[in-house]
């Protein structure tokens, strides 16, 4: 029996996953019977890499526990385009306190299920990148310390998009932001370590960690499916694309999610009780530069004064990549990438 | 109301004193209340505790200024702290030390109080002999109980025993009767002499 | 059973009588004993079910408590001071969220500079938050309160704080009636949930609330922290109908009948300003206590009733607003509108500075006289003021203040007597 194709309003089509595959292989989005954890109607930007992360990622893990999951949501642009007064977009029970705390919340949430003996019920805590990296690190870092049955997922737009495009611990290096403006003799974000949180994760030994972008859905769907299987801490970190903050289109936004990974700017890889356990090789590799004019927050390294400085900078980050992740098959020829001078 | 003042320093068990002596006088059926005075609590530090002893519900809450007791856990502080501040002149005062108040240079504090309310007490030592441990406070209870008559050593027992589980407490109670002998020699031979 | 008792342990032996499903703790003096013991009760099983868990930060704490309660555990913690502060944003989520959170605040000082010692500054930087402050004189009623709290924020879906002094009560060793297990069962019902996150019945709570909405829903906070001024006094009544014990309620009066003076304060100072009151009254003096024991709400017509036929209202305490004065005898001034009592505000108390009697009988006889000011520092030691004054005055880099105080006190001076 083939299923019947159901529409998928953020990406305006009928395909979300693979015709081609059997009915068993085929992703929770493409099931009618996908719960819409996340509802249509919510107030995302149009093109928000966010708003189908959150939805890929919920829905596969309301599979995965057959409709058991409470949401733990910081504020950021999730909470405020999925609740405006006196809407909701969610059809799971969902929590959002404060900016800084929902790692602790979810630890309450798993407590409280604990203590009445619900281990049917999982529960998600969410949050953006700043929310995540930066003032949500602490209370982040005791979940995980103290190993609560949490699966924390971030999603990851590189900056405060919400309260109108700051720069955060993982604004990528030279990306304008309004607080790093495309002004000086080093326009854009400072180039520095950033903020690794997958690698921070790992550190803490929780049972599973894993990154993934929102242009792979079998990935990202199989990564949560995987997280619930075990219990604990665990950590995903989603890359998701934000057309206002990163001036990239907004029907780009999963083009622009894939060039992250096939530069080798961001590794998509799992990771089990702080051991690497699988990486997403690199299909197509890609020269940063590629990924780079997609995107506005970029635009000052090329154009009227470019800066193939910049961008060769940035083409070592992605190598640095995939050097440590061995991101690329065997077979993919090396020189392509090798190659950091930048024709501009 | 009667009120104990504790001093010691950090490690020598001078809170647990003044929280025991409560506990012992409270057994008696009286109102007690005992506190620590607030202070850093480290290790060595002098450290100060109140104990109030009354027939009706105790009220106040003002640290101890004017006490009817004093308790010198360590002589050293002697030079440090003005130990006797506020203290009634019928007040006791109860010096762990095996020697004497003149050997301390406390001869003119000495000379005015009445004789029987002024006692030194090798408490270190008994506590070592009986406790195995330098810990000179259960034993000054006993001496106390022996020098004031506020509570009886029977109370101080108990109390000490409820404090401290099983072996321990036994050995501290043992100290503290221990303690209470001497002062009670002590109290005789002054009595003694005060009629003579 | 009545227990010699440090004031800690009889407030964790209580709460752990309300069956807590989720505690949360982080340490911080003078609270640290109270979890403590609350945590070696949970983990030798006498507490149970029960989660105890060590968060990395008061701001944890707090939030730990927001989820486990919405998710329907009676929850509980305990913090002080500096911690109070850490957490204060998730303090007032948890009352805007109507979580029926109770929290011990062992009453302590704010720096800088950093001080352990008792005030109620801490207490003062959450009253507008929407948590019910309920203030305990002794031992005994902080640890009644705490039954009567949980109670009644289940009641109202509104988080509780009951204060007791820090160190002062915290560390003090009394006399405190201890209630058996099955009067606690009997007076409190198990915790119903107004609002639960539950995956049969899934809710949104949270929500961003625009112009459109967020005056009401305040309103609504204020109208329940109304409704608690009518649950306190009937839970005080009906916890006393059980144990034949009064604690609790809204206030509590001690010889106002005929007061022409009427002192009025919060917290374990009382015990003290009543020895005093009694002194002055032997000398013939018309004097009384009021006692604040809710803070928030506050109980404007009782304090009023209780007030209105005095001459003079002498407000007492720990803490104030910099740049204005008294903030209980602000709320208090307010609730006498339009009568004739003179207001008199005193500071005293801060930093753990002891309130004594002596003073309190010097302050009461100036109040007789007339002689007092409407805003005073309790046993302020101007002279030590005025010599930093003056360094300031002499040097623009005259240096950290509160180190030149030090400093000036250590320094003996002429006349000084040791």
């Amino acid at each position: 029996m083939t299923k019947r194709p159901i529409h998928f309003y953020q990406v305006g089509s009928f395909a979300v996953g693979n015709r081609l595959l059997s009915d068993g292989d085929r992703t929770v989005q493409s099931d009618a019977a996908r719960t819409n954890s996340i509802d249509s109607g919510h107030r995302a930007c149009q093109g928000c890499g966010e708003a189908l992360g959150a939805r890929y990622a919920l829905d596969a893990a309301m599979r995965a526990t057959r409709n058991r999951v409470v949401a733990v949501n910081a504020t950021g642009c999730l909470e405020v385009f999925s609740t405006p007064y006196p809407e909701t977009s969610w059809h799971i029970p969902w929590l959002h306190s404060l900016f800084g705390n929902a790692p602790a919340v979810a630890t309450g949430v798993a407590a409280a299920l604990r203590v009445k003996g619900r281990d049917d019920v999982r529960v998600i805590s969410q949050a953006g990148d700043g929310g995540t990296v930066d003032i949500g690190f602490g209370t982040l870092s005791g979940m995980f310390e103290r190993n609560d049955d949490v699966l924390f997922i971030c999603y990851d737009n590189e900056g405060y998009m919400n309260t109108g495009v700051q720069r955060s611990a993982a604004t990528p290096p030279a990306a304008r932001t309004a607080t790093t403006e495309v002004v000086g003799p080093q326009p854009g974000n400072t180039f520095g370590q950033g903020k690794d949180l997958p690698r921070i994760a790992m550190a803490h030994d929780v049972a599973y960690v894993a990154t993934a972008t929102v242009a792979d859905l079998h990935d990202l769907e199989a990564k949560v499916e995987r997280a619930m299987s075990f219990r604990g801490a665990r950590y995903l970190h989603i890359l998701v694309p934000c057309p206002l903050g990163w001036g990239s289109a907004s029907n780009e936004t999963i083009h622009v999610a894939r060039l992250a990974k096939e530069t080798g700017l961001f590794p998509v890889f799992e990771a089990e009780y702080g051991v690497v356990t699988s990486v997403s090789k690199i299909r197509r590799l890609t020269p940063v530069q590629e990924y780079l004019m997609l995107q506005r927050r970029f635009a000052h390294l090329f154009g009227k004064n470019p800066r193939p400085d910049i961008v060769t900078h940035l083409q070592e980050m992605a190598n640095r990549n995939i050097e440590r992740y061995g991101l690329l098959e065997d077979e993919v020829a090396r020189p392509r990438h090798a190659r950091t001078e930048v024709q501009v | 109301m009667f009120q104990v003042r504790f001093h010691g320093r950090g490690g020598q068990g001078v809170v647990t004193a003044a929280e025991i002596l409560s506990v012992a006088a409270f057994d008696e059926g009286r109102h007690a209340q005992a506190f620590p005075s607030f202070g850093s609590e480290r290790t060595g530090a002098p450290v100060v505790s109140y104990c109030r002893i009354d027939d009706r519900e105790i009220r106040t809450r003002e640290p101890v200024m004017a006490p009817d007791a004093v308790i010198v856990q360590d002589v050293t502080l002697i030079n440090q702290v003005d130990l006797f501040s506020g203290l009634s002149p019928v007040g006791f005062i109860l010096i762990n030390t095996s020697r004497s108040f003149e050997e301390l240079g406390l001869a003119d504090l000495y000379s005015r109080f009445a004789p029987a309310r002024l006692a030194t007490c090798p408490a270190t030592d008994i506590a070592l002999e009986h406790v195995g441990r330098p810990l000179p406070n259960a034993a000054l209870l006993g001496a106390f109980a022996a020098l004031s008559a506020q509570v009886s050593l029977k109370s101080v027992e108990k109390a000490i025993r409820d404090h401290f589980a099983g072996p321990v407490g036994e050995r501290n109670a043992r100290a503290a009767s221990a303690a209470f002998d001497v002062i009670t020699r002590f109290t005789q031979e002054v009595a003694r002499a005060g009629t003579n | 059973m009545l227990e010699q008792i440090e004031g800690s342990r009889a407030v964790a032996e209580t709460v752990a009588l309300c069956r807590p499903e989720v505690v949360c703790a982080y340490p911080i003096s003078p609270q640290t004993h109270i979890i403590e013991a609350v945590g070696a009760m949970v983990k030798e099983g006498r507490l149970s079910p029960c989660e105890f868990i060590n968060v990395e930060s008061e701001f944890a704490a707090m939030s730990v408590a927001i989820g486990a309660s919405a998710t329907g555990a009676r929850s509980y913690t305990a913090t002080a001071s500096q911690g109070l502060l850490f957490m204060i944003e998730a303090v007032y989520n948890a009352a805007g969220l109507g979580l029926p959170i109770v929290m011990t605040l062992a009453n302590r000082a704010i720096g800088a500079p950093i001080n352990i010692w008792n005030d109620h500054s801490d207490a003062m930087a959450v009253r507008d938050s929407g948590w019910v402050q309920l203030f305990a004189e002794t031992n005994q009623e902080a640890a009644d309160l705490h039954v009567q709290a949980f109670r009644l924020a289940e009641e109202l879906s509104v988080p509780v704080m009951v204060c007791m002094d820090g160190f002062i009560l915290t560390h003090a060793v009394e006399g405190v009636d201890l209630l058996e297990q099955s009067t606690v069962d009997s007076f409190l019902p198990p915790y119903d949930p107004r609002q639960v996150l539950d995956v049969q019945n899934p809710v949104s709570i949270g929500a961003m609330v625009g112009p459109e909405a967020f005056e009401e829903v305040r309103y609504l906070a204020h109208l329940r922290q109304l409704e608690a001024l009518e649950r306190i006094p009937s839970i005080a009544d009906a916890f006393e109908d059980l144990t034949g014990r009064r604690s609790g309620g809204l206030i509590h009066s001690y010889r106002t009948e005929d007061a022409t003076t009427i002192v009025v304060a919060m917290g374990s100072v009382l015990g003290t300003i009543k020895d005093a009151v009694d002194i002055r009254r032997e000398a013939g003096e018309a004097i009384g206590v009021v006692g604040i024991t809710s803070f928030r709400p506050f109980p404007s017509a009782a304090v009023r009733a209780a007030l209105e036929h005095a001459e003079q209202v002498v407000v007492l305490e720990k803490a104030f607003s910099i740049g204005h004065g008294g903030i209980l005898a602000t709320d208090v001034a307010m609730a006498l509108r339009g009568t004739d009592c003179e207001i008199h505000e005193v500071v005293a108390g801060l930093g753990g500075r002891p309130i004594t009697r002596q003073s309190l009988e010097g302050l009461f006889y100036r109040v007789g006289r007339g002689e007092l000011d409407s805003l005073l520092f309790l046993d302020l030691d101007a002279d030590v003021v005025n010599r930093e004054v003056e360094r300031m005055r002499a040097s623009r880099h005259s240096g950290p203040s509160a180190e030149n105080v030090l400093r000036d006190l250590g320094e003996p001076r002429v006349g000084q007597v040791s």
